[in-house]
Formats: structure tokens, sequence, C-alpha cells
């Protein structure tokens, strides 16, 4: 099979073709590790390539497909973001400060994978510490779109933070990735390049051995092709963890057993709050889309309300910097990563933070600082405290009147550019692009991003489905709804 | 917290000074590390005296990505301390973060509980004294709360030139931090305090309480006033590690802040530290340089919740508390509150005592371990643990005296050898011929020898009954002390014809 048809393979496809012996996993993976070798220059996608790694595992892999062993994912190459910690290969979370880190241990969620028999191509590019919405705050530069306007040949970002991951799916740099989402982490990205990220409940994945960022919200998801691949790999990702006490022991469903059910009689909510004034007439269009495909396959709509929605923004904007400024208060040049030598343990300490952490960091560090400091914290963090409670109530009314899951864009746009002059100038119009995503980790609710449509310039657009806590199976359930009403989208290559 | 004044000023605690009588307020912040074999939210070791850094996980370390896994033990154990203390304990806790930079705290915060604490308030009945006329007062000590946090590492600044070195063993084993209300009125109650309530975590097992190793230290709130006035400002010593340096800091900084009032000074609320060097207290930071800790509630870790069945199972299981083994102890075999007070005092000793009590004379065994052991390991300096002198020797020296066998004479003779060259009391008995002499047949041929060789004596002791006991310790001496006295005695009286 020639190469360039290996990589645009789904998982469920290399699945069928590796347990087949069609293929083996070493050439699918010298197919994904030729490809990013190819596009990487252009596309920045990984930071780090594993090729011994991923051959060696590739080979296990085809002697225990060979005999006719093997796990869920046998043999499956994947991307794994910056964030999970592979056990002696580069993990630095997108810094500087992280300078050499190599872990002595391996995340749960990708020790979970590798169990499963999927293979390591390498470390994916994102935004430092998870924290962005464009992949620019990276220290290794910024991620580029395989997506391009219509006619027009400007940069655009993936979205953020897991930029590389949604990238990489995107440019067929490997079968799936691994990504988190502590504020829309998954599910942006996923919108600005066609793929699809499922943002499971809060302690659904392990967070052990994941860099934390805002450890009430941070959880773990995959990107992958389509709505089955994410299906696939969340089944693995999936576990209780006696090293995560956030974590949740309830047994993993099959997730993609559920695929391809109906949706009719499933009540869908549609809450007025998300209709965003300057909201371009584009984003619209789809959700209204999107609503006439669910009731096509009869679902029944209900409108609803989340009263509390407008305030998820600026609360989540003091809850994660606060939980991230003491979170990263271990990058201290003490033990690992970069140190500057100062002449005196403050000094090394601010210059080592000085130079080690990028602008948007250091703005939420100092952000987090400020809402915890006496005399703010009832003013900032407890109020932000009490407005997450509101948030949660506002999703568990409609649940408890019978919602099964809620329809809404994903994003309040569709891709932009790199250096994007208003972004660049002003922080908050950066962080408006949680706008529609945030209120699901304040809950910690599972959310799904789909891909449902192109806007006028030919970019993709994704909706977003909210369920309930553990209900991820109604989630891939009414998106491969959408998924096969809206098609599929791959971005033209040019890289 | 609000402080209330719970003691009425009481005139033999008050400190002169220079323009009238001060009061002194203690309260206490004990550092009380927990006995369990991991660490509080890592299953590291906690044991003393490793090599530096080889009790550290991925956890204690801070490396990025890990999480903190409570171990349930110290939760136990705070609870058996909480109940030991007589206290309430909250079925709901939340652990928070304390946020500051020091190269031995590698998180960047030390975890802890801020608001909502494992335990809350409780008590402790204290005894001080005893004065000069040998009377102990007891004294009720309130406890604010108690709540579990992880311990730092030791940043080492001796071993390089111009780098400091830093030993993680410590870092994250649990500690139990036990907060006093301001109701110590003296050097001396403080020490009392400290006394009881190390006695009582070592009762209950749940700290060691070995100052030197560091397991239990203390911060010692100290200010002074005029009786019936306001709490003063307080000044904070911190770190004090031993009950004797407690002692001698609430001295020193009382008397410093009573010289700057009546200097018409203002004192300034700071942190101190003792120097037992120089026996004297010296600033440390100023309430301006205090950290802002930024505590907020540790996103890693669910609320601690457990179940009234689960502290009630727990209450079962404590062993008899000092409190209570005094009071038995007086009750059932008859000991004074005194004597019961000194053998409760320290769990070894109460051990050690009812070990030998067991099965024998009560008051006999108080005596023996209160007069003879304790006051010869008092003289040697050396602690119960390091006896010479097990429960059982001593025991086996009390049921020799009790069948006859010695005399109590003897007895401290056969303590002595025991003491210094060890062996069965019995066999000693038995091979130096220590045997009390029972056979009157021979104590009579002793008794007359004595009388025959003098007449005059005895001559006086018919007209003056009481001179019989000169002959008693003659016929005692002749026979090397290995008669029985009872016998002697009234084979004395018999011979010369004295009436009983």
């Amino acid at each position: 099979m020639p190469m360039n048809e290996l990589t645009k393979l789904t998982i469920a496809e290399a699945r069928a073709k590796l347990r087949a012996r069609e293929i083996t996993s070493a050439e699918l993976t010298d197919a994904y590790l030729f490809a990013i070798d190819e596009a990487n220059s252009a596309l920045n996608a990984y930071v780090a390539v594993t090729h011994d790694r991923a051959r060696a595992m590739a080979k296990a892999s085809d002697e225990r497909l060979a005999k006719g062993e093997g796990g869920a994912l046998e043999g499956i190459p994947l991307g794994i973001k910056d964030l999970f910690a592979t056990q002696g290969f580069h993990t630095q979370a997108g810094s500087h400060i992280l300078d050499g880190f190599k872990p002595r241990y391996e995340s749960t969620v990708t020790a979970n994978l590798w169990a499963d028999g999927a293979v390591m191509l390498g470390k994916l590019n994102m935004d430092e510490f998870a924290m962005g919405s464009s992949n620019e705050t990276s220290y290794y530069g910024p991620v580029v779109n395989p997506w391009r306007a219509k006619g027009d040949n400007k940069a655009l970002v993936p979205g953020g933070s897991s930029g590389g991951s949604a990238a990489a799916v995107s440019a067929w740099l490997c079968a799936g990735a691994t990504a988190t989402d502590t504020g829309g982490s998954i599910r942006q990205p996923a919108a600005f390049t066609g793929t699809v990220g499922i943002k499971p409940t809060y302690g659904r994945c392990s967070r052990w051995g994941i860099v934390a960022f805002a450890s009430s919200l941070d959880q773990a998801g995959p990107i992958a092709r389509n709505v089955r691949d994410a299906a696939i790999m969340l089944k693995s990702m999936a576990s209780v963890d006696a090293k995560d006490t956030t974590s949740v022991d309830r047994p993993v469903p099959d997730y993609e057993a559920a695929l391809g059910g109906s949706v009719r009689g499933m009540k869908i909510g549609i809450p007025k709050e998300y209709r965003m004034d300057g909201m371009p007439e584009e984003i619209g269009t789809l959700w209204r889309q999107g609503i006439a495909w669910l009731k096509d396959a009869g679902a029944e709509i209900v409108d609803i309300s989340l009263p509390h929605t407008k305030y998820a923004l600026p609360a989540y904007y003091i809850v994660a910097p606060a939980e991230a400024s003491s979170n990263l208060a271990r990058y201290d040049g003490v033990r690992y990563g970069l140190r500057v030598p100062g002449r005196d343990i403050v000094d090394m300490y601010e210059r080592t933070r000085a130079a080690g952490f990028g602008r948007e960091v250091k703005r939420r560090v100092m952000i987090g600082t400020y809402v915890l400091s006496a005399g703010y914290y009832d003013a900032y963090y407890v109020q932000a405290q009490k407005v997450r409670t509101l948030i949660k109530k506002d999703f568990e009314d409609v649940f408890a009147e019978g919602i099964e899951a809620i329809l809404t864009p994903a994003t309040p746009s569709a891709a932009f550019g790199i250096a994007d002059q208003d972004m660049s100038a002003d922080p908050v119009k950066m962080y408006l692009n949680d706008v529609f995503t945030v209120t699901v980790n304040m809950a910690g609710l599972p959310g799904i991003a789909v891909p449902a449509g192109l806007d006028g310039r030919g970019l993709p657009l994704g909706l977003q489905l909210i369920g309930r806590p553990f209900e991820e199976e109604t989630l891939f359930r009414a998106a491969s709804v959408i998924e096969k009403a809206a098609g599929r989208f791959e971005p033209q290559k040019w890289w | 917290m609000t402080l209330v004044d719970t003691r009425t000023p009481d005139p033999k605690r008050l400190i002169p000074g220079a323009t009238g009588d001060w009061e002194v307020i203690i309260g206490m912040e004990v550092h009380a590390q927990v006995t369990s074999n991991a660490k509080l939210f890592s299953g590291a070791s906690t044991a003393f005296g490793a090599e530096p850094n080889a009790n550290v996980s991925l956890v204690d370390a801070a490396m990025p990505g890990m999480l903190p896994v409570i171990n349930e033990e110290c939760v136990k154990q705070a609870i058996r301390t909480g109940l030991g203390l007589k206290a309430q304990i909250n079925l709901k806790s939340v652990f928070d973060r304390k946020n500051y930079f020091y190269p031995d705290l590698p998180q960047g915060y030390q975890i802890s509980q801020y608001k909502q604490p494992i335990v809350g308030e409780g008590i402790i009945t204290v005894s001080v004294g005893p004065d000069r006329q040998g009377n102990f007062e007891d004294i009720e000590i309130g406890i604010e709360r108690l709540h579990l946090e992880q311990d730092a590492g030791k940043s080492l600044h001796d071993q390089h030139a111009t780098m400091s070195y830093v030993d993680l063993n410590r870092s994250g084993v649990a500690l139990m931090e036990i907060v006093s209300k301001p109701d110590l009125r003296s050097s001396d109650e403080a020490r009392a305090y400290l006394t009881k309530l190390r006695s009582i975590l070592r009762y209950l097992g749940t700290c060691d309480g070995n100052m030197d190793e560091g397991s239990m230290r203390a911060d010692v709130n100290v200010s002074v006033r005029r009786p019936g006035e306001p709490f003063g400002t307080r000044c904070e010593i911190k770190n004090v590690n031993s009950i004797r340096f407690a002692g001698q800091a609430i001295d020193y900084e009382a008397r410093r802040q009573i010289g700057i009032l009546e200097d018409g000074g203002a004192i300034d609320q700071e942190t101190r530290l003792f120097d037992p060097n120089k026996g004297e207290t010296r600033s440390m930071r100023t309430k301006e340089e205090a950290h802002d800790y930024r505590y907020f509630p540790d996103p890693d870790l669910l609320p601690l919740e457990f179940d009234q069945a689960y502290v009630d199972a727990l209450a079962v299981g404590l062993p008899e508390l000092p409190d209570d083994k005094k009071a038995r102890l007086v009750a059932s075999l008859g000991l004074s509150a005194y004597d019961a007070s000194v053998l409760v005092s320290e769990k070894a000793v109460a051990d050690y005592f009812e070990k030998v009590a067991s099965g024998r004379d009560g008051k006999a065994a108080a005596n023996w371990v209160i007069n003879d052991l304790l006051g010869q390991l008092n003289k040697t300096g050396n602690a119960i643990e390091e006896t010479p002198v097990s429960p059982d020797q001593l025991g086996g020296i009390l049921d020799l005296i009790k069948e006859g066998t010695i005399s109590g004479k003897i007895a401290k003779d056969l303590f002595e050898i025991v003491w210094n060259e060890g062996g069965d009391p019995k066999a000693i008995v038995e091979k130096r011929g220590m045997k009390q002499v029972t056979d009157t047949g021979a104590i009579e041929k002793a008794v007359d020898e004595v009388i025959a060789a003098n007449p005059d004596k005895a001559e006086q002791a018919r007209a003056k009954p009481t001179m019989a006991g000169w002959f008693v310790g003659q016929v005692m001496k002749a026979t090397g002390g290995k008669a029985n006295p009872q016998a002697v005695n009234a084979l004395v009286k018999e011979k010369l014809g004295i009436a009983d």
C-alpha cells in the first residue's frame, strides 16, 4: 500500500488491516515517520519525533499481531501531546523552563495506550503549559494549521492548546493524538482543523503524569479523524487510577458500541445564552444546520436556558490562573529543567522563572497570584467558585428536566491568522475563543467537538455537544449523526 | 480565631516588674510528627537517620504531573490524637495549599489544612507543681484545633563553599499541628503542657515525641499584660526543640517584653528565634515581612470525609490514657495520687510499673519503681528504656520479699547486684547465701549469745523495753542480716521477758 494511502487510514481501518495482516505496524509507522519528517518543518506539529522508539514498538506489535494477539490499539501510531510524561523522552509542556526534562515515569494515560499496543511517534507541540488558544505561546514556536483559506496562503493557527495534536491528526502525521482540555484545549483546535475532539467527564482519565495546568479543570482526551476513532482512543485512555484520587471508579464503556445507535427521542437542549452578540452569521447558520440534522434523525429539540453562562469565562480566568500560579511554583530551577544562576536563591528563582516562562504563562501566574492574595481572595477566588457552583447547577437543572445533550457552536469563529493583530494586542480577545467551551470544564462535564461544515473561506467549523457526567456514549452517538450528515473534512495538502 | 480569656489572673503566677505585676499569656503550636511507615501523601519511608535523599518519592520531589494520595494511616493517627485530646472530630475536612518558595519545599507549597481542620476544639488537663507544700494543681488547657500537614525538607548550608544542599527525606512526612488556646500563664505551665501533650501522644502511639530528633517541635506565642487587661501584642518563637528551652524562651521573652513596656515602648508583632546558647530570643522577621501564603483548597485532593462509625471504631481501639490510668491506679491499687502521677507521666514508666505490679502488691511495686528504680535511673542520668533491671527482675525481687526469702534490707542489696551485674534474683540469693534465716533454732542461738555477752544491756532493756531494738540490731548483724527480723524481734522479747 502506498505510504500516503497508509497514513490516510483511520484507526478503525488500520486496525482491521493490521489484524487481517494486510499491512504491518512497521510499514504503517514508517509511513507516518516519513510524513512527519517531510511535513514538520512546515507545520511544526512535533517537538520531538521518536523514530527508534516508534519502530521498536511497531516491531513488537507486529510480533503480537502475528501470533493473533494484541490490544485494542495494537500497532496504531499515535502522537502524544508534550504535556504527558513519557518515560525517557522529551516532556517539556512546550516550555523553556523544562529544558532537557526526560521523566523517569510514564503518565497513566499513555501507559494505558501502550498497554493496548499503540505506537508512539513523538511528542506534539502545544501552547506553553497548555495556556493558549492558538499554539503561539509554545517555546517551540507556533504550529501551522494544515488548513488555509481558499485562495490565500496566509498561515493560520490550529487553535490551542492542543494545536500540535489537532494539526498532526488533520495533516495525517499520526492516526490519532492525545490531548488535554482545561478550558477548550481539545475542542477548539479540533474545530479549527476539521477533526473530532472529546473532553471526557472530569475524573474519567487519570491526570497522573500529565503536567498540571489547572488541576480542577484539566482532563485528557483524544483528537482523532472521526467520531469512531475518538471513541476507540478514549476507551483505551480512560481508567480509574489509585495514583489520582480525583479519578473515578466506574467501568469504562465500549464507546465504539454506542456509535450508530439512534438519537430518536433524545432530548437535545439549545441554550439561548450561547447566541453571542457579534457572533459571525456563519456560526449561527451552522448551529441551525446541526439542529436540523439532529431533528431529522428523530431527536427532540428543546430550547433551554443556562442563565449563568456569561459569568463562566471571567470566573474561569480566575480559577484556572489561581491553580496554575500554585502548580507552576515547582519550576524553580532547583531540581530539574532550566536553571539560570543567580547571586542567591531568590535571584536564581527570579532569573530562572523570568527566562523559563513565556509572556502568557507569566501573565497567568501573576493573575493567579493576585486573585489568591490576602484581601483579594474573597472578592475573586471565592466569588469565582460560587459562580462555578451556579454554572454546574444550570446544567444539573436542565439534565434533571430530561435533557440528554446540549448542542452549541464549538468556537465563535474559524481559525484565525498566526500573529493576528487583534488577538496579540488584546489577551481578552484571545480568551474569548473559549467562550463556548469553558462552561463544560467549570462543570466537569463531557464535551465533544465535531466538524460540521466549512465557512465562506473554506475553513472548517465545529459544533459542540455537551453531555451528562459519564455519559460520553450519548455524545458519541449524537456526534456521529452530525458527522454522517455533514461528511468529513480534509485540508488540501500544500506542505 | 477569636481569643477568649479562660483564666483568672493568679497572683502566684504573676511576674513582678519595676512598675507593678505582669501576667504572661502563652499559646502553643506544636508540630508532632505522625508515627507512620509512609509519608502523608506518598509511599516513601519516614525512617529517621537515612542517607540524605534516600527516602524520596517522585511526589516528594514534586516532579511534573505527580499527584498526592492521602495515607489513611496518618488520618487514623490524627483521629486517635483528636480522641485523646477529647476533641471534636470533623467528619469533613479540607486540604489547602500554603504557597511559598523555598528550596526544601519542592512543590512551592505545603499541603496543610487551613479553614477546615480534621480536629476541632479539645482539652488537656495539665498538672502543675509540686509547689513548696508538695501539692499539684490541675488546670485545663483548651485545644483550638489539630490539623494534618506536610513537613518540609532540610537545607544544608555547610556542605559546600558556595552552594546549599537539600535533603528531602523529611519532605512530605506527616505532621500534626496541635494548636492550644492562649490559656497558659507561666513557663511552668507551658512546660507541663508540653510534657503532658507528649505523654498523651506517646500513650496513643501517634507521635514518638522525640524532640531531639525533631519529631516534636513547638512554636510558642508569648505576650504580656497587666492583670485584667486585654491581651497584648504577641511574638511567636519558632521551632523550639526542647521542653526546657521552651521554658527558658518564655521567661526571657516575657522579661524582654516587660522591659520594653515599662520603658514606655510598644511590642512589635514578629517572629523570633530562641538561641539556646545565649538563652535569648532574637527577631527573625517582622509582621511586614510576613509571607502572604495565598491559601486555597488543594484541587488535587477531594475533601477528606469519613463517617462517625469510622471514628467510633478507632475510639474502641484507643489505649488507656494517662489521666484514666492514674485514676485506675489510685482506685484499684490504692496508690497515692502523687505516686500514681509519677508512674503515669511517662508511658514507658507506666508500662514498666504495670508489669512489675501484675499479680503483686501494687503499693510495694510503686515504692520500688519510684524510690529504687527511678531514683537510681535519675542518679545515673538514664531513661527508663535504658534500665539494667527489667520488670521481671524487679518483680522477682518483690516475690522473694513476699515469700519471706529475703528481708527488705537484703532486697536493697540484691537490687544493687542485679543493677550492676544482672542475673536472676532468685539464683543470686541461692548462690550467695542471702536467704533469710527463719530457722528459730539458729536465731535463738544467736539471741542467747548476744544476751549472754551483754548482761548490762539486758538489764536495762528489761526496765526499758524500747532497748530491745538494740538487741534486734545486734542479732541481725550477727546473722549477716539474713535472720527474719520479725522472728528476731519476737525471740529477743521472749528471752528478755518483755511483754508484747
